[in-house]
């Protein structure tokens, strides 16, 4: 049998090239490439300067960089203790807890936008008791970021909880007979073992909330300076007057992503 | 410097009851299979797991004692670790590696880096101080992690399957240098294996464990001739001499009694290992070519497998494993004059 085969190889005759999944593939990658392509052959590439340096574009920028760096800081402050919580510490509603973190990543983020005014809205349950402390969130830069938070900290949260469980924990006790307590082992040990991990999630986390637009908008509102952030800058121009700042726009948060691509390439994208 | 330990733990079943007396400037082997409850008896030396009961007491001061309501973390027990597969930490530098416990006990960055640097060249490591741990070799990782657990000068250096992670050929060069190493270090010391020949190399005392309990307590020699417990005879399976080699490959060992080995001309302190397969038995002096024979007397015949484990009382002892025909023919039973016979070729003499 084997004999055979090696006849086959060796006299140069390949493999029947397999057709019909190639030409369904061909039509799959098609289906990402046609839409980019669209986006590169519409651009107004000479006035592009011209309609990023308008006002409104600066300040969708801006407050677009802002917001989603923001997002991201909290989503580190309170996302790296809650996936070391969830990897390390065994407690009762673990389970249900796993699922409330992973929800945001699957639920449509208009509706997050919505629970979000119903909790923190000035009727909210929350949301009341923050207004009577002078705190209000809806249609602020804050309710910005904390939607921006809500949809993107999954993405720091279960990348850093994977790496948490994986790494090797006789690595912190080594650390800890050699003098160092908890605290110096997470900081010197722990942390550095899943800075991969982290560096990777941290991205991911802040290219979902730079991308933001269903939870915003709903929470947040559409006010320029102040909530319009730069997808939502894209859609109201896109729908009104001028395209064709929605189009270099766009081509702005493209080459962003593309940038977030090529920096975790070495992780997810690696061909094999 | 004394370490006075009572060790109880209890765990899902498994009973870890262990009692165990260290003077400093000892080294105590502890060997016995997997889940005979060493690395659990580590553990607990060493403050990573809690008794259940029992007393933990070095040099005076307890560490642990759940009934007097004493736990004293990992962090603040002065207990060096090395741990099985060294378990360098990959992201630092093999200086930082050494430092890491003087940082953590507070040194400046200054001082910890120039007592780990001279940790690392008393381990003759010296100029391999930016190596990452992938970088260096398993000799090289073992000795950066001895020096990283003594470079805060413990009270007590835990030592966990320290070569169990070495190829065959480095592990005889880096054994030897562990020794050396561990004698230079003043305080209690305990070694994990689950080799005879590293215990019997590195220890003054065996501690033999076998389902949570000590099986057998004694020297290495003692462990070697008179096992007690069928896993203590497997364990002992080798027999190994310690001696003095001179240029032609004679070793007068140091229990009496004097043995040829091969490929051996180097003079100096040996060892000699013989493996029990290779040792043969005869009623009359034999005339062939094993170049080392001597008379004895049969004290114990016992099967192993299909063969049978003979312990001989002589000058030097062994303990043979032969053949069901050759206990007919030889006629061996307790109390038997016999001939040993060891051709020079197997027996293994390196230095010691």
């Amino acid at each position: 049998m084997s004999r055979t085969w090696r006849r086959a190889r060796a006299e140069g005759i390949p493999d029947r090239p397999p057709i019909v999944p190639l030409a369904i593939a061909t039509v799959g990658a098609l289906l990402f490439a046609l839409p980019l392509l669209g986006l590169l052959w519409r651009a107004p590439w000479g006035s592009a300067w011209d309609v990023l340096n308008t006002q409104p574009a600066r300040d969708a920028l801006r407050l677009s960089l802002v917001t989603s760096l923001s997002a991201t800081g909290v989503a580190i402050v309170l996302g790296v203790p809650l996936a070391w919580v969830q990897a390390r510490v065994s407690y009762p509603g673990k389970r249900f807890v796993r699922a409330l973190t992973t929800l945001p990543m699957v639920l449509p983020p208009v509706v997050g936008g919505v629970a979000l005014l119903l909790a923190l809205g000035r009727r909210g349950i929350v949301g009341s008791q923050l207004d009577k402390v002078g705190v209000n969130l809806p249609f602020t830069t804050g309710g910005a970021i904390v939607a921006e938070t809500f949809v993107a900290m999954p993405f720091l949260v279960l990348t850093l909880e994977a790496a948490f469980r994986s790494s090797d924990r006789r690595l912190e006790d080594a650390a800890r007979t050699l003098g160092a307590g908890r605290f110096t082992v997470f900081r010197r040990v722990t942390l550095p073992l899943v800075a991969p991990s982290l560096i990777a999630g941290i991205v991911l986390c802040w290219a979902r909330a730079l991308g933001e637009f269903g939870a915003t908008i709903t929470f947040a509102g559409n006010l320029q300076g102040t909530t319009q952030t730069l997808p939502l800058f894209v859609y109201i121009k896109l729908e009104g007057s001028n395209p064709d700042s929605a189009i270099v726009l766009s081509l702005v948060l493209l080459v962003i992503s593309l940038v977030v691509l090529v920096a975790l390439r070495d992780r997810w994208l690696t061909a094999r | 410097m004394t370490l006075a330990a009572k060790v109880r733990i209890e765990l899902d079943g498994f009973i870890l009851d262990v009692e165990l007396t260290v003077d400093p400037g000892q080294t105590v082997a502890i060997v016995g299979p997997n889940g005979a409850g060493k690395t659990t008896l580590l553990r607990a030396l060493a403050g990573l797991r809690g008794l259940s009961a029992g007393r933990i007491e070095l040099d005076g001061i307890v560490y642990d004692d759940p009934d007097a309501g004493i736990y004293i973390p990992p962090e603040r027990r002065p207990v060096g670790v090395m741990f099985q597969d060294n378990l360098l930490f990959p992201h630092l530098t093999a200086l930082e590696n050494v430092a890491f416990g003087l940082r953590a006990r507070g040194l400046s960055r200054s001082d910890a880096r120039r007592r780990a640097e001279d940790w690392l060249r008393r381990v003759g490591l010296d100029g391999k101080g930016r190596a990452r741990p992938r970088e260096l070799s398993g000799g090289q990782a073992q000795r950066v992690a001895l020096a990283r657990a003594l470079a805060s000068d413990p009270a007590m250096l835990l030592l966990d399957e320290p070569l169990a992670a070495l190829d065959a050929t480095t592990r005889n060069e880096v054994r030897r240098d562990l020794r050396r190493h561990l004698t230079t270090f003043a305080g209690v010391r305990l070694v994990i294996t689950h080799d005879p020949i590293d215990a019997a190399v590195l220890a003054d005392r065996v501690v033999v464990l076998d389902h949570g309990r000590v099986a057998q307590i004694g020297t290495p020699a003692e462990i070697t001739t008179r096992p007690r417990t069928p896993w203590v005879a497997e364990l002992t399976g080798t027999n190994l001499f310690r001696g003095t080699a001179d240029a032609d490959g004679r070793v007068a060992l140091d229990a009496g009694g004097a043995i040829v080995g091969a490929d051996h001309r180097t003079p100096g302190p040996v060892f000699a290992a013989v493996h029990p397969r290779s040792v043969s038995l005869h009623r009359e002096k034999p005339e062939g070519s094993a170049r080392n024979t001597w008379p004895g007397t049969v004290v114990a015949v016992e099967p192993v497998g299909d063969r049978y484990r003979i312990s001989v009382d002589a000058t030097p002892s062994v303990v043979a494993e032969v053949t069901q025909g050759a206990v007919r023919d030889v006629g061996l039973k307790e109390g038997t004059p016999v001939w040993i016979a060891i051709k020079a070729t197997e027996v293994d003499v390196y230095p010691a």
